[in-house]
């Protein structure tokens, strides 16, 4: 009888393994094979093998310094996605904050009416939205700005900015709102000394999901802004693409450095991002 | 929740001026970036003309049938490997917490550099993937992105390399609320593995499973980066879909065109949303920054 269940309990883990060993390599040979031709030279790249060899970190040597004319303006276009994604950050920070307040603690009226109108932006898919907000950031001669492509994102990350707000700041007591009005206290009072320091959690999540919308975004991106010198680094990479022969040796250390900072601070505040931000960031 | 039924505390009537001052830069971004544009990019494709010119389209047809397979087919497909990798990844092991952390990771990255990445390794000549099969059989792979019907499969290999990983997690997050006695009790009564599914997991999950299949289904008609960046819409703009072909009308300064396809994508989207936003705006589904 003992011998039989440990039989069947060494079945359940080669089943639990063999589900295991694809899923790994599943989701690891992509990025894997990015971080292999970070590593390599052209040759060792082009040649088809599964390690790098020799190992070189020359690449990034010619990232860095801009040694490849693809990569002229790297730093430039480093600060252009920084730029950007801080932007975008803060400023739905303080709309989606603002608004997030008047309809949950304020009860502003048509505050439902606003909540659906920013659901409903929030559900259409970003790609279709596309065209016209291009045409529409033609007619207001913004295009192939920065601020074209920051107020494009603060519009499509603060529907569900406010959202997320909402729903914390509706968990908050009523009594809060009570004592305040007894005290005589305006609505700025309340706002700045009982609301922003109760929602500090929701706001660091909600400022990062703003950023990495941003930072990641890459259709928007190549639409609004051209001149080579302020695009972010999404376009950049896309713009490897624009030549026969390639650096892909080049393009994927790009790319793996690209990558890093959204990788590092996902992981950082996984607990944020998991509980409140589900939803949210999928949407690319 | 405690809004919808407690009774509303008085609020004087200087809290409205303030509450509107307070939503107004909301409001005005959605005016002049959201509404003006889209009444705008409306008046553009107002002409029937154009929708006669779209619709003789070959490769307009082509696109619709592509995203009607890419929501139909990819999506479910997705959906149905999410429902199987959840189960999986409940399991409680050490390395599984472990895999469960890497299995994020395509989530956390930003698709550009790792769908470059995958194109990379589907090139024909330098390509890893044929290369291992040139050494494993001495013979050629196939010409992966050359041909229609690979290269669209493809795609929708990306697009759920992309976004299984979030939905998977949701999935766990729906499965570890079901309780643990319910298993117990259906494991002395001798239920088999698929008795428990069908009979415990299966009802408890379904609601959510559905939820999030619209919602994905939605977001997945503007893929543009699985499509775009893998394959180009190529070979010959036969694995377009509709998210890409308006852009690539966009380019060749078809606005019109342009306009006129998202217009016809709107009659499958607006109930798709219309559903979300009142499932949302009545309750928290799970899932939804309310996740526990």
């Amino acid at each position: 009888m003992k011998k039989r269940f440990t039989s069947r309990k060494l079945f359940t883990e080669a089943g639990l393994l063999l589900v295991g060993i694809p899923v790994f390599l599943w989701t690891i040979a992509p990025i894997y094979h990015m971080l292999l031709f970070a590593l390599s030279t052209k040759e060792g790249a082009f040649s088809g093998r599964l390690w790098p060899q020799p190992i070189t970190f020359q690449n990034f040597d010619f990232v860095f310094n801009q040694k490849h004319h693809f990569l002229h303006y790297f730093w430039q276009q480093m600060g252009s996605s920084l730029l950007i994604a801080f932007a975008t950050g803060i400023i739905t920070l303080v709309i989606a904050t603002g608004a997030a307040f008047a309809i949950s603690r304020l009860k502003v009226r048509g505050g439902r009416t606003i909540m659906n109108m920013a659901l409903f932006t929030y559900f259409i898919p970003a790609a279709f939205l596309a065209v016209p907000m291009y045409k529409a950031m033609g007619t207001y001669g913004l295009l192939n700005s920065r601020w074209a492509m920051i107020l494009a994102m603060v519009t499509l990350a603060s529907p569900y900015a406010i959202w997320v707000l909402k729903q914390a700041s509706d968990r908050l007591p009523v009594e809060l709102d009570e004592a305040a009005i007894m005290d005589g206290a305006t609505p700025w009072q309340l706002f700045r000394l009982v609301y922003l320091p109760l929602m500090v959690p929701s706001m660091v999540a909600i400022g990062i999901y703003a950023l990495l919308l941003a930072w990641n975004e890459y259709l928007y991106a190549f639409l609004l802004m051209s001149n080579e010198k302020e695009v972010t680094l999404a376009v950049a990479l896309g713009l490897f693409m624009s030549a026969d022969d390639s650096p892909w040796e080049l393009l994927m250390t790009t790319g793996f450095i690209y990558a890093l900072p959204p990788a590092a601070i996902y992981y950082t505040f996984k607990k944020y991002m998991v509980s409140g931000l589900t939803a949210g960031a999928v949407k690319s | 929740m405690t809004t919808a039924t407690a009774p509303q505390a008085f609020r004087p009537a200087s809290w409205n001026t303030a509450g509107y001052l307070m939503v107004a830069p909301y409001v005005l971004v959605f005016l002049v970036f959201v509404l003006y544009p889209v009444c705008y990019g409306l008046w553009l494709a107002r002409s029937p003309a154009s929708y006669v010119k779209l619709f003789s389209d070959p490769f307009f047809l082509t696109a619709v049938f592509n995203t009607a397979l890419f929501v139909g087919v990819v999506v479910n497909l997705k959906f149905l490997i999410a429902l199987f990798l959840s189960g999986f990844f409940v399991h409680d092991r050490v390395w599984i917490r472990w895999l469960s952390v890497l299995f994020i990771l395509p989530w956390a990255v930003p698709s550009i550099p790792t769908i470059l990445s995958f194109r990379f390794m589907l090139n024909p000549e330098w390509g890893v993937i044929n290369s291992v099969i040139f050494k494993l059989t001495a013979m050629d792979g196939p010409n992966w992105l050359n041909d229609r019907w690979i290269a669209f499969s493809m795609a929708g290999l990306v697009h759920i390399w992309k976004s299984l990983p979030f939905w998977t997690l949701i999935l766990i997050t729906g499965r570890l609320a079901i309780s643990k006695d319910l298993y117990e009790a259906a494991a002395v009564d001798g239920a088999s593995r698929w008795q428990q599914f069908q009979w415990i997991t299966w009802p408890s999950l379904k609601n959510l499973f559905l939820t999030c299949t619209i919602l994905s289904m939605i977001w997945t008609l503007g893929d543009f980066n699985s499509i775009y960046l893998l394959t180009g819409g190529g070979p010959g703009d036969l694995t377009h879909v509709l998210a890409t072909l308006g852009i690539r009308y966009l380019r060749l300064d078809q606005l019109d065109l342009s306009m006129a396809t998202i217009v016809v994508a709107m009659p499958l989207v607006l109930p798709l949303v219309y559903f979300m936003v009142k499932r949302l705006s009545t309750d928290d589904t799970p899932g939804h920054g309310d996740a526990k």
